[in-house]
């Protein structure tokens, strides 16, 4: 498949070096598949989740050939700066801060408020006390603005370890991912406080400089919410979820 | 992998193991062991090369060559290893690209560097978009197992660059009152007297090495310890096997693994020490 049978009329006034740009191109996703259900590596060792049920049908539609890539989340924005994959599709809220750096297509997935956990029984004092939080996360820069401490860990695992082994009071993050946990830890695990509404929806990052790849998406996104098919998705991934697009 | 793990949840126990253990991502994870294996055995003749390159330079009697044998092995070893492995291969891959961009887009007609952007054209790319992920994965690897070299390279080409230098001097002219050439003195006296020297400060670097393998993994290359910890997390009701936090499980694995690795490590340099001090009247020999 090929960016030109895709781009067609206007949007192929492209010159020789583009169209050369264009030939044989192989779209590479990033993920982090540590978030279920976001992305997550299933028991077959393959990248797995709503965001990969998404970006395969986008792939789909857009006529492009994609291959799943998966990287650490903390160098994740660096190593698709340096071209070593295409887009980032990673749970990755649109913030203005990481929007200095990449780009982000539209969001595929509605803001979705953050929750904080805590052991059960704990008071809900427990998020003004120590709080983990995965590193370069819109949940760890919030905890850094409130009066609670911050416990940054690279991965989403470690911050839930952390509450149970009583390194953090409480942990912060997205309410879809700390739910399954709760539910899976047979009531050792609750929510404590009000969930907060931080950061915007989720999108695709792309490289700034592949404004190309980023309206391919960003049509694709819009064709898969036109026909209820996003919001199909979302449904299946999020507990039944419903989502208005 | 069996035919009776269609539904995990009716298993007996024996039976759940046998499947659980046999899942594509632990197959994956069995795999990974063979990855640290490769990484050592790539990289420990690159690391000799470089430590010899690096030694030698530090003792040629040409000002310009000594400088750069100084400068890589004070540099080197002064940056932490991890601000290195994020740098080296990253900027390694860059060079080549662009290299490889030059050579091949000579029509292209944007710059490389947009903003933070790194864009060469496709054809330049390395490896190329369209080829299977695991060339892309070999390619990791191998830029990984040069940084490795270059690091450790530089530390051993400090010991060893001591090891040369410990080598009794009177030896040395006595080779030369022989008649032996200077070249005739190095490889017949110098060198092989060197290693007894040597090999407690290279055993270390190596002990060094194998655990300094899980920094594979910011390079992208998935390696024991990132299975560990990725089998070992909390697998909710999503997984086909849900199971609570069994890092501890995994690790205890590692443990067990990089001990064993250690004891067999340590006899092979015991018994290449007797090896290579026998007849010497020097540090272990006998005189």
């Amino acid at each position: 498949m090929t960016f030109n049978k895709l781009l067609t009329g206007a949007a192929l006034i492209a010159t020789f070096a583009t169209s050369a740009v264009a030939e044989n191109k192989t779209i590479r996703m990033g993920t982090e598949g540590a978030y279920a259900p976001y992305n997550f590596i299933n028991d077959s060792g393959e990248v797995d989740g709503f965001e990969k049920d998404v970006g395969d049908e986008l792939c789909k539609r857009a006529n492009l050939t994609c291959t799943w890539v998966v990287n650490e989340w903390d160098t994740i924005i660096p190593n698709l700066i340096s071209s070593n994959y295409d887009t980032i599709i990673a749970g990755m809220s649109i913030t203005d801060e990481r929007d200095e750096v990449i780009d982000f297509t539209a969001e595929y997935f509605p803001a979705d408020p953050s929750t904080y956990v805590a052991l059960a029984g704990a008071s809900d004092d427990a998020i003004n006390g120590i709080v983990a939080a995965q590193t370069s996360t819109i949940q760890a820069a919030h905890v850094a603005g409130t009066s609670a401490t911050v416990v940054e860990f690279a991965t989403p695992e470690e911050t839930v370890a952390a509450v149970r082994n009583g390194e953090a009071d409480a942990v912060l993050a997205d309410a879809a991912y700390l739910s399954d946990i709760v539910k899976a830890s047979n009531g050792a695990l609750a929510f404590v406080g009000k969930p907060v509404a931080i950061g915007g929806g989720i999108g695709m990052g792309i490289r700034e400089s592949d404004g190309e790849l980023k309206a391919t998406m960003n049509k694709a996104i819009a064709s898969m919410k036109a026909d209820g098919s996003l919001a199909k998705l979302i449904a299946k991934w999020f507990d039944g979820r419903s989502v208005e697009y | 992998m069996f035919d009776f793990c269609t539904d995990p949840n009716a298993l007996e126990s024996f039976s759940w193991w046998s499947c659980y253990l046999t899942t594509g991502k632990h197959i994956n994870f069995y795999i990974s062991f063979f990855v640290v294996f490769a990484l050592l055995i790539v990289t420990v003749p690159l690391i000799l090369i470089f430590a010899f390159a690096g030694a030698l330079l530090r003792q040629s009697k040409i000002l310009p060559l000594r400088w750069i044998g100084v400068i890589y092995t004070s540099m080197v070893r002064g940056v932490p290893d991890i601000i290195f492995f994020l740098f080296v291969p990253i900027a390694l891959d860059q060079g080549i690209e662009y290299l490889r961009h030059k050579a091949k887009c000579s029509d292209w007609t944007e710059t490389i560097r947009q903003g933070n952007d790194f864009v060469v054209c496709q054809a330049a790319k390395m490896p190329v978009g369209s080829s299977a992920q695991w060339i892309h994965e070999t390619y990791g690897f191998f830029l990984a197992a040069f940084a490795f070299s270059i690091v450790f390279g530089a530390f051993a080409a400090n010991t060893i660059y001591g090891a040369l230098n410990s080598v009794p001097n009177a030896q040395l002219e006595t080779g030369s009152a022989y008649g032996m050439t200077q070249r005739q003195v190095f490889m017949r006296i110098q060198l092989p007297q060197m290693w007894t020297y040597a090999l407690p400060g290279l055993s270390n670097l190596w002990m060094i090495l194998v655990k300094a393998t899980p920094l594979l993994f910011l390079l992208g290359v998935e390696d024991i310890v990132y299975y560990a910890k990725e089998l070992g997390g909390t697998k909710t009701a999503r997984f086909t096997y849900p199971h609570a936090d069994w890092r501890l499980g995994y690790f205890i694995v590692l443990l067990i693994f990089y001990l064993g690795l250690s004891w067999v490590s340590e006899k092979f340099f015991d018994h290449l020490t007797s090896k290579v001090s026998k007849g010497q009247a020097t540090l272990s020999g006998s005189s």
